[in-house]
């Protein structure tokens, strides 16, 4: 709509304007913006990688922080995060050319009896755009398809989400099967969903459970870097 | 007393009448229900409040909103019975509840206890793509499904939210056939298909008439 006369033109903007507007593009769901802005920074030379962290990640954890402060409700933040995922489209084919930084692996899924998607398909993408290669198992995951998953991809860390009371339990189905397979110390075990608390995380007996996809992103990172100094030290 | 107006029971709940020895705190989607079986068993010693249905969405206010109410109203009843099953609070209100010492509804939500806890966990893996609606949802089905997921502003959401779900399952609380069609408008604008099943007031009547 360039005619309209109030209308940003978003590639007259310099960058310490352009990416705030983005923030904000963001926060609306405004996709086509979104995406618009990431090409210009693109062809201004910056990275993949400083687009993903500086213009999308940090736009979404200001769209997190209001949703968790109950100022924004589910619909604005599915508008953000579809938004989100169109630059990513972008970006994702160069961060592999680029060799961003991979900090690990995690396969998530919604437990078996769940499909409550919305919290875990929002952990997914903000452990990608923080440098996780996600594997996503989607929802209604039994007990077999995490263990096949954990074999097949080795992942650092396993990821389980439940929005039902009558679901969570189940995520100790899994945790009690890994342990007795001998297999509970080989992966980090995050927990999270609505009706979820930490208490009940330390009950199951999960490595930590995460308010929302910005604690799950800042934990995953402290875990894998502990794991890693083990591995060195050992 | 005259019914009270489902906007009022969804944004801000029931006051008191103040008459009674028994006062039953409940979410105000069960208003018209526990008022239909105190008419019919003529419980003249029950009086109702009602915290905000709305609070569906919000269920992290349920518990502390509970507490509040309970401690207000504790003085001037015998006796206070807690209107709500668990509801996504992840055992908050159960907590909150024992440690009030007030008893609540078993179960997880609503649909579960109008179907029948047993009768709903025995149906449980197969209806797992099923949407649930109740008597006063069905009404309400604007002001807590459609609205607050923004489908009346991006109805293009509806794939996101409902892309998972094959079929709208109609728990009917009472025979109300201009109910039921509505209850099918709402399968129709989801995209699911539509099932009725009229379930009574099922174990919400169990719960009031052992302790009312
Ligand atoms: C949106 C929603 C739906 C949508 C789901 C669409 C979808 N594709 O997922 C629809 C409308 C379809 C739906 C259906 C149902 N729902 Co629902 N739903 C909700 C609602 C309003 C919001 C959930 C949500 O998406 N939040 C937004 C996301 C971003 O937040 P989140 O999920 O909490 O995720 C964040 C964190 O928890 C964390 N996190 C989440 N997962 C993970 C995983 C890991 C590994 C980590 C680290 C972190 C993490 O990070 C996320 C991002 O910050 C909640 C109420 C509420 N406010 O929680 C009820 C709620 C969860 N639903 C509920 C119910 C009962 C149902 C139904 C049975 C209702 C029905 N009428 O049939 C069905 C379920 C059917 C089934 N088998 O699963 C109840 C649960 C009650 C209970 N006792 O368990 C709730 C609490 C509402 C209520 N008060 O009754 N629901």
């Amino acid at each position: 709509m360039a005619e309209d006369d109030d209308d940003l033109i978003l590639s007259d903007l310099p960058d310490e304007e352009l990416v705030p507007q983005m923030h904000d593009d963001l926060y609306d769901g405004l996709k086509d913006e979104v995406v618009e802005g990431v090409e210009i920074l693109l062809e201004r030379g910056w990275t993949p990688y400083r687009v993903l962290t500086e213009a999308l990640v940090a736009g979404m954890t200001i769209v997190g922080n209001d949703f968790r402060d109950g100022i924004l409700f589910v619909p604005e933040v599915l508008l953000a995060a579809n938004a989100m995922k169109a630059g990513m489209g972008i970006l994702k084919p160069l961060l592999v050319e680029t060799g961003a930084p991979k900090l690990g692996k995690m396969v998530i899924g919604t437990v078996k009896g769940d499909i409550h998607d919305i919290g875990k398909n929002l952990v997914s993408m903000m452990m990608e755009g923080a440098g996780f290669e996600v594997v996503d198992l989607g929802i209604n995951t039994d007990v077999d398809e995490y263990l096949g998953a954990l074999e097949k991809e080795r992942p650092d860390i396993l990821g389980m989400s439940a929005l039902l009371t009558t679901t969570m339990p189940y995520m100790k189905v899994v945790i009690d099967t890994l342990t007795e397979k001998g297999l509970r110390d080989d992966y980090i075990v995050l927990v999270g969903g609505a009706p979820l608390n930490e208490e009940f995380g330390r009950a199951i007996g999960a490595d930590a459970y995460c308010r929302d996809a910005a604690v799950a992103v800042e934990t995953a990172k402290a875990f894998v870097a502990r794991k890693h100094n083990q591995a060195a030290a050992g | 007393m005259t019914a009270p107006d489902d906007r009022m029971l969804t944004e801000t709940g029931l006051t008191p009448a103040g008459r009674g020895r028994v006062l039953v705190i409940g979410c105000g989607a069960l208003a018209h229900e526990i008022l239909a079986l105190k008419r019919a068993n003529g419980w003249h010693h029950l009086d109702l409040a009602c915290l905000p249905a709305i609070w569906h969405n919000h269920p992290e206010r349920i518990a502390p909103g509970i507490r509040e109410a309970v401690t207000r109203h504790r003085a001037a009843y015998d006796k206070i019975l807690v209107a709500y099953a668990d509801c996504g609070t992840g055992g908050d209100l159960a907590r909150t509840c024992a440690e009030l010492g007030v008893e609540m509804i078993e179960g997880p939500h609503c649909y579960a206890f109008f179907d029948g806890l047993d009768a709903f966990a025995a149906r449980a893996g197969d209806e797992i793509t099923a949407f649930y609606l109740t008597d006063f949802l069905a009404r309400q089905f604007d002001a807590f499904v459609w609205r607050p997921l923004g489908l009346d502003r991006h109805p293009e959401l509806t794939e996101t939210y409902f892309g998972n779900y094959d079929r709208l399952v109609f728990l009917a609380q009472t025979d109300d056939p201009a109910l039921d069609a509505r209850a099918r408008d709402c399968a129709r604008r989801l995209g699911l298909a539509y099932e009725r099943r009229a379930t009574g007031y099922g174990d919400l009547a169990r719960f009031l008439q052992e302790r009312a």
